[in-house]
């Protein structure tokens, strides 16, 4: 029990990871959490405003079910799998550069306040940075015609070089966001 | 019923990300900033178990339950790739998140993440408003 609630281990995770990828394809599927935005689009009635949105979300059911499987995973995960939520950081340049930006309880939680917390979400810069972020990650993921786990996971582990190319950008991106952005912005 | 093991495996992802910390802001900040072997351990390791997985998947070792030849998509090459990649890298470094835990977060009551989430679902359907317009 001790070892289910305790934070588990990169080398306990990845395998997971790839056990989840193999259930997936082993039911016929594939393994790709981005189309779920278009196939959200979709059920929501996009295909009023663009034609790409009139495709059948409906054969893609099995997709939405797995987010909704996310989110119920979140949910017990965080109600009974986490009693403890402070992240442990392993190098204190973290703390320390974090602290420099203004951030305060560093690894208090899963999340800083300073960028999620209620009172934040509800002011206009915390609004626009949240919704800002979600625009790029979703434009991103689909202009580059995957995410983590469509390009990151699968087409590496496929060998593609398409993929290869997406997770350099991936990270030429996070880098500008991490180094230059962020500094700006608090 | 059929369709509950699809269910099951979302579940499964988001237990595993969530006990794993992949979805903490501060765990994309310190890979982004270099200073935490644990988001390149836990991508590597499952890549690299992955090769072996779409190894056996490509040979027929493995097949679908129903005895079927894995079938796996090409991925669309070109500028996108890069392009696409970096507007992505630069919302996922802000959010800390991409899209699978977006949706974990919010599972686990942070609230937060709906405004993520519209983003992202707003992004999707820009990307396909624009995208004759658009390098590809």
């Amino acid at each position: 029990m001790d070892f289910i609630l305790s934070p588990w281990p990169w080398y306990v995770a990845g395998p997971l990871i790839t056990f989840v990828v193999f259930l997936l394809f082993f039911f016929g599927k594939k393994f790709g959490v981005s189309s779920n935005l278009e196939n959200i689009c979709a059920l929501g009635g996009a295909g009023k405003l663009v034609d790409f949105f009139k495709f059948d979300w409906k054969k893609n059911t099995w997709n939405l079910l797995f987010v909704v499987g996310l989110v119920i995973g979140g949910f017990i995960s965080g109600q009974w799998l986490t009693p403890d939520v402070a992240i442990v950081l392993d190098n204190p340049q973290t703390v320390t550069d974090l602290s420099e930006l203004g951030f305060q309880n560093i690894g208090a939680q899963y999340l800083p306040e300073e960028i999620f917390g209620t009172e934040t979400m509800f002011s206009l810069k915390g609004f626009l940075i949240l919704l800002i972020a979600g625009i790029f990650v979703g434009f991103g993921s689909r202009y580059a015609g995957g995410c983590t786990s469509g390009h990151a996971i699968v087409g590496l582990s496929n060998l593609e070089l398409p993929s290869l190319v997406s997770v350099i950008g991936f990270f030429i991106g996070g880098i500008l966001t991490t180094w230059i952005i962020l500094p700006l912005i608090f | 019923m059929k369709n509950l093991k699809f269910i099951l495996a979302g579940v499964l992802f988001g237990i595993i990300l969530s006990k794993a910390e992949v979805i903490s802001w501060y765990r994309i900040y310190e890979m982004f900033k270099f200073q935490s072997f644990h988001m390149y351990g836990v991508i590597g390791s499952a890549v690299v178990t992955g090769m072996v997985l779409f190894y056996f998947f490509r040979k027929g070792t493995i097949k679908t339950m129903d005895g079927k030849q894995i079938e796996i998509e090409p991925k669309k090459k070109g500028y996108r790739n890069i392009i696409g990649g970096i507007l992505f890298g630069l919302g996922w470094a802000l959010a800390g998140a991409c899209p699978g835990p977006m949706f974990i977060l919010l599972g686990r009551g942070a609230i937060s993440f709906a405004i993520v989430i519209i983003g992202a679902l707003f992004g999707a359907f820009l990307y396909h408003a624009v995208k004759s317009k658009i390098p590809h």
